[in-house]
C-alpha cells in the first residue's frame, strides 16, 4: 500500500508531503531527491529502488509526483492511482504547476485525505469528489440538510460515482474515441512495430439513474451475432475490429461483460473515461514516410523526405509536423520545401516541418542539405529515426461505435430523446520512420 | 600581468552563462547548449575568417560547456590558433582550453608543442609564464619530453624575470614528479641551489619547493643548499614581522618559506661546518623563543602559522637528534600544548613527543608529561587523539615507570575504543614482559588482560606468557596459583582457560597440596569449563586431562570416565574422538614409568625475539616500527625476553600417522618440539618477515647462481620478491620477472625498469623495447609478471641492470639488481667426437683464444654436481673424450646476431688438493675470458 505521497517543484523542492504510515520517514523525502530528480543520468526508470523503498514517480511538466512504500504493492495499481490524482487536481484547479499546487495547497491535502486512507485508494471519482470537497467553502454552507445525508449514502451506497435526483432540461450525452497511433517503419518501408491505443471518453448530461448500453465493432460481439444472422456478417465485411485488451471504467458492470461481452452501465455525471484499449491488427497508418539520406563527402548531407497521407481524400488531417533530426555537427541548413513551413531547430538538433492541413491520398516533400564541420571524433552519427506528429478525424484501429442507448425507465424520456453526439481523434503517438 | 580591459568583458559569453544559469530544467539547460553549439559551429565553418575576440569568445563558451559535462568534439584548432595570438587575454583562453581539453591528439601536440616553444622563446614574461603553466598543468609524458630540456635553462637563466623563475621551478616539480628520467640533471642543479638567495621571496619558495624534490633522488648534488638554507632561514627567522612586506602572513614572516626550508633540512644530516650549525641552532632557538612570546593577533591564522613553523622546527630537532638542549626544549614547548584547547595541537604534540620519547636525549624530558598524557587517555574526547596518547605511554615507558603506565593502560582498556583495543592489549603485553621486575607482577597483569580484554588478545600474548611461565621455575606455582583462582570466577574468557588448562597441567601439582585446590577440585573446576569451549581449547583441554592422569594417579578413574564418555569418543570433531581415543589408551595401557616419560614436563623454550613485538610491528607497517623499535635505548631489558613460541597444541598434538603406529605399538608420543630444527619451523611460523634480518641470499650471490640455472628466486626481503623464469634459444630469450608483494599494504607507483650499463648498451637492443608495463599498483600479498624479450647481437660482459621503484607505505623504495643474463645463457651445446674435438682445441692454439684458471673449490667436490653445473652452464658434456675419467669436458657455440663463438672448455677437478683447473678455448678473446670467471666462481 502506498506510505506516503510527495510532490515536488523541478528543483526538487518538496510542494505538498502527505505520509499515511510509519514506516516511511522524512528522509524519504530526501532519498528521493537525491537519487532521482538531481540524478546525473538522463533516463530515469519511473520506479526507483532506495534501501527497501520503492518510489513510483510520474512528472507532469516541471512537476514530480512521488508515491513511496515500503511494501510489495502492484505498481499498475500505483501508478493508476497517481495519473487519476493528476486528473482530480487538473479537474478542480487547471494545469498542473507549482503555482496553482502552492496556491491550493489546503485543497490538496483536503483530498489527499479522502482519496487515500491509510494508503489504500479510495473514492477518486471527481464528480462525487466534488460534491463534498468544494471548491469555494461558501458553497458547502447552503447544502441542505438533505444533500449532506446524501454525501453518506454516496460513500457508502452501491453506486458511488452517481448522486440521485439530477435532473436536466436536456438529456445529452457526448461520445469521443481517442486513439494514437504508434509506428515503427523501416526505411523501406517494413512495418516493424505498430499498436493503437484508444480511449473511449463520456459526457453526460442525463437526468435520474439512466441504464446505458454501449455496442462497439469488436469482433466477438459481431461474429457472435453473425450466427444468427448470417446476411449482417456479409455486410459488415472487415469492419469488425480485435481488440488486443481492453479496461473499463468501474461503473461498468463487468460480469455482464464477461458473460455476454456486452457493455452496460450506468454513467457518472460529467465526464469520464468509458474505457481504454489496445488493437494491434489492421491498423490504418495515416502517414507513410519515405526517407532519402545521401552523404556527399564529409561535410554535406542532403536529406529528401516525402509523406503520403493514406486515407479517404474527403477528410483532412491537421497540425502535421515532421522531425527529421540532423547529425551533431551540424554547421548550417538550407531546405526547400512545397507545402508548409520548415525550420531547422538547432536546439533540438532537427529539421521540423509543420504543414497546417492536408487532404487524404496526397503528398508532399521537403528536402534539405545540411553542411556539416569536420570533427575530431570518430564516432559515426546514429541516426536517429524521422518522427511525426499529426491529428485524424477517424480512428486509425477501425473503431465504430454502433450504438449507445440509454434507458430511464423512471424518468420519462426515451433513448430517442437524448441528444448524441460522436466524434472519432486519431493522433500519433510514437510515430517513426528509420532513415 | 595586464589587467583586462573593457572591451574583453564578452557579453555573448556572460549571457550565454545566465541563460544556463536560469535553466529550470535539464532538458531546457541541453536545448541552450545545443543551440549554441549549432552557432558556434556555424561560426567556425571553414570559408569565413573570426577575429581574435569572437574567437576567443566561442571557446570560452565550448570550454564552459565542457566543464558542464558535454562533451566537445571541435573548436581545438580554433583554440590552437589562440595560441599565437598577441593579445594576452586570447593566449590565455587557448592556453586554458588546451590544458583541459587536450589529448595526445597526434595533428595538434605537435601544432601545441611549437607554440608553447615560440612562447619559450619570446621575451614576454607573461608569455612564458602561461606556456610554462600550460606544461605543468598538462604535465603529461610528451610535453616532458619537449621541453625538459629547455625548462632548466630558463630557470637559471640570469635574463629571465622573477615570476617566470618561479613558474620555471614549480614547472619543473611537476615534469619530474610525473617522470623523474625525463629530466636531466646537470650543472643547472647547483645554480638552482644558489636561487635560494634570489631577492624575491616567490623565487626562493619555489625553488626550495624544486630541491626538496630533488635532492630525495640525488642527495650529494644539492648538498650546497645546506648552508644558503640555514642562511636564508636566520634572516627570515630575525627579521621583525614588517620587514617582509608581502610575504608575511599575520605577523609571521614568511611562513610557508620558513617550513619548506625546514623540510629541506631535513633531508640531511645536521650540517658538519660549524658555523652553519651554530647560525642554525640559533634559528631554531629564536623559532622556539618565538612560541614563548604572547601572540601578536588573536586570529586564528596568526597561531597556525606561527605553529606549522614550530612544528616543522620540532621535527627538524628531532631529524638531527644531536642537540639535547633543544630537544628538552622542545619537549617543554610540546607539552605546553599537550592541555591546549586546540584538538589538533594535543594531537600533534603528542605524536611529536613520541619521537621524540625515543630520542635518549629527551626522553627523560618526555616523561615527566607522563600524568597529563595519562589524563589525556582518560579524558580526551577524541579516539584519535586517545590513540596517540596510548603510543606516547608506550613510547615513553621504561622500568620505572612502567607499573604506572601498564596499569594505567590496562584501567583504560576497559573503556577504550574497539578500534584500538588489540593495539593496546600488544602494547600492555610487551611493556609488561619488557619491564617486569617480578614475574608475579607480570602473570598478574597479563591474566588481568586476558580478564578484561580476551577477545583482543591474540594467540602470542597468551603463548608468549606460557613460554615466559614454563622457563622461569620461580613464577610456576604462583602463575599456578593465580590462574586457579581466575578461573575460579563464574564466567571466564576462553583464552584464559586456555592458559588455565595449560598451566594447570603442567604446574598443577605445584599447588595441589592445599586443600581447597585438590586435584579432583582442580579437575572439577577445569570440566565445568569444558563444554562452553571451542574445539580448539577442548583439544588442550584433553591434553591437560592426560597430564592430570600423570600428575595425580587419584584422578585417573574419573578423567578414564570423561574421556570414556560418548560425546568423546564418539566425538564429531575427529581431533577431539581421535584425542579422546588416544589419551584413554594411553593412560590405561602404559605403565606409570612410561606416561610419566611421555607426559615429562616441557623443557625450557629457547630465548627468541618476542612474536608479540614482531606481530605489533607488522600491525604499524614499516613507518612506525622505528618508533617502537626501542631496542637501542635500552637494550639490556631484554633480560625476559626470550624464550620460543610454545605452541602448546601442536605440542601435545602428534601426528596422526605417529599415532596410528603408536597405538600398535608404544603409546603415542606427546612429542615435545625435541629436535632444533623442528622448533625452528614452528618458530618461523609466528615470526615476521621483520623479524629476520635477510631471508634470500644477498643480490650477488643469487646472481652467481643464476649462472647454471635459469628459474629460481632472484631476490627477496621484507617486502617484495622476485622471481624469474627464463628461457633462451639460439641468440634469443624470453624471461618472465615475478614481483611478489609480501606484505599486506599495496605498493603504489610500482614500475620496474630495466638499464644497460654503459658498454652494453650495444650488444643488448630489444631487452627494453620488448618489456611488458607492469601495472602501478601491486596489492598487498599479489604478484605480477612482467615479461623481457631479449635479443643477443653480439658478445658482452656485464648484464643488464633492473631497477624496481615502488612507494610503500609512502616511503620510495628502489632497488637495483643485476638481471640474470650472462653470455652463457646464448650457449647452444655441440656433441662431438674425441678426435673432433681434439682437432678444434688444436685450431684455437694461440695464446689469447685461451684462458686458463686454477682455483680452490668453494663447494664440496661432488662429480655429479659439477656435471649437473656444466650442463646448466650450457655447454654439451662429452663423455670419453678426455683419457681422465674424473676430467670433464664440454663444447658449445654461443650464439649472438652478429656472429658465433665456439667455445671448448676442460675442468680438471683435484680432490686430494681441493683445487680446479678450468681450460677454455674459443675464438674470442673477450668471451674466453669472460667465461672462465663466470665459471670459476661456480665451483
Amino acid at each position: 500500500m502506498i506510505g506516503g505521497l510527495f510532490i515536488y517543484n523541478h528543483k526538487g523542492e518538496v510542494l505538498i508531503s502527505r505520509v499515511y504510515r510509519d514506516d516511511i520517514g522524512r528522509n524519504a523525502v530526501d532519498a528521493f531527491r537525491v537519487n532521482v530528480i538531481h540524478a546525473r543520468q538522463q533516463v530515469r526508470s519511473p520506479v526507483t529502488n532506495i534501501a527497501r523503498t520503492s518510489f513510483f514517480h510520474v512528472k507532469r511538466s516541471n512537476i514530480w509526483l512521488a508515491a513511496v512504500t515500503k511494501q510489495n504493492v502492484n505498481a499498475a495499481m500505483v501508478f493508476e492511482f497517481l495519473y487519476k490524482m493528476c486528473d482530480v487536481m487538473a479537474a478542480y484547479f487547471g494545469k498542473i504547476s507549482e503555482e496553482n499546487i502552492k496556491n491550493n495547497f489546503v485543497l490538496i491535502y483536503e483530498r489527499l485525505d479522502e482519496i487515500l486512507d491509510f494508503g489504500y485508494p479510495q473514492n477518486s471519482e471527481t464528480g462525487a469528489l466534488k460534491t463534498f470537497i468544494t471548491q469555494q467553502g461558501i458553497k458547502s454552507q447552503h447544502q441542505t440538510k438533505e444533500e449532506q445525508s446524501q454525501i453518506t449514502s454516496q460513500v457508502t451506497g452501491q453506486i458511488g460515482w452517481r448522486r440521485e435526483g439530477i435532473k436536466y432540461r436536456r438529456n445529452e450525452l457526448f461520445l469521443d474515441v481517442l486513439e494514437s497511433v504508434n509506428l515503427l517503419m523501416s526505411p523501406q518501408g517494413q512495418v516493424l512495430s505498430a499498436h493503437v491505443s484508444g480511449r473511449v471518453v463520456m459526457k453526460s448530461y442525463l437526468s435520474g439513474m439512466p441504464e446505458c448500453k454501449f455496442g462497439m465493432n469488436d469482433k466477438i460481439v459481431i461474429e457472435k451475432q453473425g450466427k444468427g444472422t448470417a446476411d449482417e456478417t456479409s455486410k459488415s465485411g472487415k469492419q469488425s475490429i480485435a481488440i488486443d485488451d481492453c479496461t473499463f471504467h468501474q461503473c461498468v458492470r463487468l460480469s455482464k461483460f464477461d458473460s455476454e461481452r456486452s457493455i452496460s452501465f450506468i454513467p457518472p455525471d460529467g465526464e469520464f473515461e468509458l474505457m481504454r484499449y489496445r488493437t494491434t491488427k489492421d491498423i490504418i497508418l495515416p502517414f507513410r514516410v519515405i526517407p532519402l539520406v545521401r552523404e556527399v563527402g564529409r561535410t554535406k548531407l542532403e536529406v529528401k523526405v516525402v509523406i503520403k497521407s493514406n486515407f479517404k481524400p474527403s477528410l483532412l488531417a491537421q497540425k502535421i509536423e515532421v522531425r527529421i533530426p540532423t547529425p551533431l555537427n551540424t554547421s548550417g541548413v538550407q531546405v526547400i520545401c512545397m507545402k508548409g513551413k520548415a525550420k531547422y531547430k538547432a536546439s533540438e538538433n532537427a529539421i521540423v516541418w509543420k504543414i497546417k492541413r492536408m487532404a487524404g491520398m496526397k503528398e508532399s516533400q521537403i528536402s534539405a542539405e545540411i553542411e556539416l564541420l569536420p570533427t575530431n571524433d570518430k564516432k559515426k552519427w546514429a541516426r536517429p529515426p524521422i518522427s511525426m506528429n499529426f491529428e485524424v478525424p477517424f480512428a486509425p484501429s477501425g473503431l465504430k461505435v454502433r450504438y449507445l442507448k440509454v434507458f430511464e425507465p423512471k424518468l420519462n424520456y426515451s433513448d430517442h430523446d437524448v441528444i448524441k453526439w460522436v466524434r472519432y481523434i486519431g493522433r500519433s503517438g510514437i510515430y517513426e520512420t528509420r532513415c | 600581468m595586464p589587467a583586462v580591459s573593457k572591451g574583453d568583458g564578452m557579453r555573448g559569453l556572460a549571457v550565454f552563462i545566465s541563460d544556463i544559469r536560469n535553466c529550470k530544467s535539464k532538458e531546457a539547460e541541453i536545448k541552450r547548449i545545443n543551440k549554441e553549439l549549432a552557432n558556434i559551429r556555424s561560426k567556425f565553418k571553414g570559408d569565413k575568417a573570426l577575429d581574435g575576440y569572437s574567437k576567443k569568445k566561442y571557446v570560452c563558451k565550448l570550454l564552459f560547456i565542457f566543464l558542464l559535462g558535454h562533451d566537445i568534439d571541435f573548436g581545438h584548432m580554433e583554440a590552437v590558433n589562440l595560441l599565437s595570438s598577441n593579445k594576452y587575454t586570447e593566449k590565455q583562453i587557448g592556453y586554458l582550453f588546451i590544458s583541459v581539453l587536450v589529448n595526445s591528439n597526434s595533428e595538434l601536440i605537435r601544432l601545441i608543442n611549437n607554440a608553447i616553444k615560440n612562447d619559450l622563446a619570446s621575451r614576454n614574461p607573461t608569455f612564458m609564464c602561461l606556456a610554462l603553466h600550460c606544461i605543468a598543468n598538462v604535465g603529461s609524458r610528451e610535453m616532458g619530453e619537449a621541453f625538459a630540456a629547455d625548462i632548466p635553462r630558463i630557470l637559471v637563466a640570469g635574463d629571465s624575470m622573477d615570476s617566470v623563475k618561479q613558474s620555471a621551478a614549480l614547472c619543473l616539480l611537476r615534469l619530474y614528479k610525473a617522470s623523474p628520467d625525463l629530466v636531466p640533471m646537470g650543472e643547472w642543479t647547483a645554480r638552482v641551489v644558489h636561487l635560494l638567495n634570489d631577492q624575491h621571496m616567490g623565487v626562493v619558495t619555489a625553488a626550495v619547493s624544486l630541491i626538496t624534490c630533488l635532492c630525495k633522488k640525488n642527495p650529494d648534488d644539492f648538498k650546497t643548499c645546506i648552508s644558503l638554507a640555514v642562511s636564508r632561514l636566520s634572516r627570515i627567522v630575525s627579521s621583525a614581522s614588517t620587514d617582509l612586506q608581502d610575504y608575511t602572513y599575520y605577523f609571521v614572516p614568511a611562513p610557508w618559506l620558513s617550513v619548506k626550508l625546514l623540510r629541506l633540512l631535513q633531508c640531511y644530516p645536521p650540517p658538519e661546518d660549524a658555523a652553519v650549525k651554530g647560525r642554525l641552532v640559533e634559528c631554531l632557538e629564536t623559532v622556539l623563543n618565538k612560541a614563548q612570546e604572547p601572540p601578536k593577533s588573536k586570529k586564528v591564522q596568526h597561531s597556525n602559522a606561527k605553529n606549522a613553523i614550530l612544528f616543522e622546527t620540532i621535527s627538524l630537532i628531532i631529524h638531527y637528534d644531536s642537540e639535547p638542549n633543544l630537544l628538552v626544549r622542545a619537549c617543554n614547548q610540546l607539552g605546553q600544548f599537550l592541555q591546549h584547547r586546540e584538538t589538533n595541537l594535543r594531537y600533534l604534540a603528542l605524536e611529536s613527543m613520541c619521537t621524540l620519547a625515543s630520542s635518549e636525549f629527551s626522553h627523560e624530558a618526555v616523561k615527566t608529561h607522563i600524568d597529563t598524557v595519562i589524563n589525556a587517555l582518560k579524558t580526551e574526547r577524541d579516539v584519535s587523539v586517545r590513540q596517540r596518547a596510548a603510543d606516547l605511554l608506550y613510547a615513553m615507558c621504561d622500568r620505572s615507570n612502567a607499573k604506572q603506565i601498564v596499569s594505567e593502560m590496562l584501567r583504560y582498556l576497559e573503556t577504550a575504543d574497539y578500534a584500538i583495543r588489540e593495539e593496546i592489549v600488544l602494547k600492555v603485553a610487551i611493556l609488561a614482559e619488557k619491564y617486569a621486575v617480578d614475574y608475579s607482577w607480570y602473570v598478574d597483569t597479563i591474566l588481568n588482560l586476558i580478564r578484561i580484554a580476551g577477545d583482543y588478545v591474540s594467540e602470542e600474548v597468551w603463548y608468549r606468557v606460557l613460554q615466559i611461565v614454563t622457563n622461569r621455575d620461580d613464577v610456576q606455582g604462583y602463575a599456578a596459583k593465580t590462574v586457579f583462582e581466575a578461573l575460579q570466577a563464574p564466567a571466564c574468557h576462553e583464552n584464559m582457560v586456555k592458559v588455565g588448562g595449560y598451566i594447570l597441567g603442567e604446574f598443577g601439582n605445584l599447588i595441589a597440596g592445599d586443600p581447597r585446590s585438590s586435584p579432583p577440585v582442580q579437575f572439577s573446576l577445569l570440566h565445568s569449563k569444558f563444554h562452553l569451549c571451542s574445539v580448539a581449547t577442548r583439544a588442550l583441554l584433553l591434553s591437560t586431562y592426560i597430564k592430570f592422569i600423570n600428575l595425580f594417579p587419584e584422578t585417573k578413574a574419573t578423567i578414564q570416565g570423561v574421556l570414556r564418555a560418548g560425546s568423546q569418543l564418539r566425538n564429531a570433531d575427529v581431533e577431539l574422538q581421535q584425542r579422546a581415543v588416544e589419551y584413554l589408551t594411553l593412560s590405561s595401557v602404559a605403565s606409570t614409568d612410561v606416561l610419566a616419560t611421555v607426559l615429562e614436563e616441557m623443557p625450557p623454550f629457547p630465548e627468541r625475539e618476542s612474536s608479540i613485538l614482531a606481530k605489533l610491528k607488522r600491525k604499524k607497517g614499516p613507518g612506525a616500527a622505528s618508533a617502537l623499535d626501542d631496542g637501542r635505548r635500552d637494550p639490556s631489558s631484554n633480560d625476559i625476553n626470550g624464550g620460543v613460541e610454545p605452541t602448546p597444541s601442536t605440542v601435545s598434538t602428534p601426528s596422526p600417522s605417529a599415532d596410528l603406529l603408536g597405538l600398535r605399538a608404544a603409546p603415542p608420543p606427546a612429542a615435545p618440539p625435541a629436535s632444533a630444527g623442528a622448533g625452528n619451523l614452528l618458530v618461523d611460523v609466528f615470526d615476521g618477515p621483520a623479524a629476520q634480518p635477510s631471508l634470500g641470499p644477498t643480490p650477488e650471490e643469487a646472481f652467481l647462481r643464476f649462472v647454471c640455472k635459469n628459474n629460481g628466486v632472484l631476490f627477496e626481503n621484507q617486502l617484495l620478491q622476485i622471481g624469474v623464469k627464463s628461457e633462451f634459444r639460439q641468440n634469443l630469450g624470453r624471461m618472465y620477472l615475478f614481483y611478489g608483494n609480501k606484505t599486506s599494504v599495496q605498493f603504489q607507483n610500482f614500475s620496474p625498469t630495466v638499464v644497460h650499463p654503459g658498454d652494453l648498451q650495444t650488444h643488448i637492443l630489444s631487452l627494453a623495447v620488448q618489456t611488458k608495463r607492469v601495472a602501478a599498483q601491486v596489492d598487498g600479498g599479489a604478484q605480477v609478471q612482467q615479461v623481457l624479450n631479449i635479443e643477443c647481437l653480439r658478445d658482452f660482459l656485464t648484464p643488464p641492470l633492473l631497477s624496481v621503484r615502488f612507494r610503500y607505505g609512502g616511503a620510495p623504495q628502489a632497488l637495483t639488481l643485476k638481471l640474470p643474463v650472462t653470455i652463457n645463457k646464448f650457449f647452444q651445446p655441440t656433441e662431438m667426437a674425441a678426435q673432433d674435438f681434439f682437432q678444434r682445441w688444436k685450431q684455437l692454439s694461440l695464446p689469447q683464444q685461451e684462458a686458463q684458471k686454477i682455483f680452490k673449490a668453494n663447494h664440496p667436490m661432488d662429480a655429479e654436481v659439477t656435471k649437473a653445473k656444466l650442463l646448466g652452464f650450457g655447454s654439451a658434456l662429452l663423455d670419453n673424450v678426455d683419457p681422465n675419467p674424473e676430467n670433464f669436458v664440454g663444447a658449445g657455440i654461443i650464439q649472438t646476431k652478429a656472429l658465433q663463438v665456439g667455445c671448448l672448455l676442460r675442468l680438471e677437478p683435484n680432490a686430494q688438493a681441493q683445487m680446479y683447473r678450468l681450460t677454455l678455448r674459443t675464438s674470442k678473446e673477450s668471451v674466453s675470458r669472460h667465461l672462465c670467471e663466470l665459471l670459476a666462481q661456480q665451483f
